[in-house]
């Protein structure tokens, strides 16, 4: 029975463990190390002319909706942004091509359709809006109604 | 009894129609899904404590009912409904019961695997199986991880390159 109980300890500490890693990984952006663009064509929607948000959602997936709602109040007031949702598995060509792990995935691409930052989980607004001023350093022109 | 989600916004373009909106096939409490994680986890480390076969069983039977029938009919799901949300405020807002119920199946295949390899006499068969699953339902239950979000590309992936 003592064994059990620390198989369980263990069991449960390293449920925590993972707990804290993950909820610290949550929403991190990531630098992207590529050149290879996404074109209007690929995603069925016109680019921003600032940045665009490619979200990869996936049927199973509740979290997808939390950042559907959370980019879609980030690109509200800002015509210059485009917020594009993709259904993974009828993508797989992309799901591939951008080495997409797990739903939601957040792409956040340059104005030329490069990706450059990588957001993996339930991103809070300010780290999507860091992500975005990686991406795009230069001041938008637009005015931002918050 | 309880209000649909009122504010619902789109993105701004969206070329392939996302499935699986909160109030498609009926949204249901968020919290439900949770509470019952917790009570899995609760059960599944009983089970390891105690290397117990019935006990495993019985869940193998919750996890194949949440699976077939949807968690609202999922025992703990019930227990939720009929004990639980009575004593707490409305939701804030409804989730997609899909995910939750390709978690329970998910549950299913792990444990009920573990289940029929101890029945053939495989030694920790009870152990390994229910540690697996206990992880998964404790994380879901304490921070929310959505395993279908992370197994669901991969499963897609792999059908994919099968087929």
């Amino acid at each position: 029975m003592l064994t059990r109980a620390l198989a369980l300890a263990a069991l449960i500490a390293g449920s925590l463990l993972l707990a804290t890693l993950l909820a610290r990984r949550n929403g991190r952006a990531r630098a992207v190390r590529s050149d290879d663009r996404l074109t209007a064509d690929d995603l069925g929607s016109p680019l921003g002319t600032t940045a665009t948000f490619v979200q990869f959602s996936s049927r199973t997936c509740a979290p997808c909706r939390t950042v559907r709602r959370t980019l879609a109040d980030v690109t509200a007031a800002r015509p210059d942004l485009v917020h594009v949702e993709v259904d993974a598995e009828s993508r797989l060509d992309l799901v591939r091509r951008y080495q997409v792990l797990a739903t939601p995935t957040v792409l956040v691409l340059d104005a030329a359709g490069i990706p450059r930052q990588r957001l993996r989980g339930t991103p809070h607004p300010v780290q999507l809006r860091l992500a975005l001023a990686t991406v795009a350093p230069e001041p938008s022109p637009h005015e931002e109604t918050r | 009894m309880t209000d649909p989600n009122s504010t619902s916004t789109s993105p701004t373009t969206s070329p392939v129609p996302p499935a699986g909106t909160g109030a498609a096939g009926g949204g249901i409490d968020p919290r439900g899904p949770r509470f019952a994680a917790a009570v899995t986890a609760a059960v599944l480390a009983v089970v390891v404590l105690t290397a117990g076969v019935w006990l495993l069983a019985a869940q193998v039977a919750v996890f194949a009912v949440g699976s077939l029938f949807g968690v609202r009919h999922a025992p703990y799901g019930q227990v939720y409904r009929l004990l639980v949300r009575p004593r707490l405020g409305p939701p804030s807002e409804l989730e997609d019961p899909a995910p939750p119920r390709f978690a329970q199946t998910v549950g299913l295949a792990v444990t009920g695997a573990a289940l029929v390899a101890a029945l053939l006499g495989v030694p920790f068969a009870v152990e390994v199986g229910a540690g697996l699953a206990f992880v998964a339902a404790f994380l879901n239950a304490v921070v929310g991880l959505c395993l279908g979000c992370e197994l669901y590309l991969v499963l897609a992936r792999a059908r994919a390159r099968v087929a």
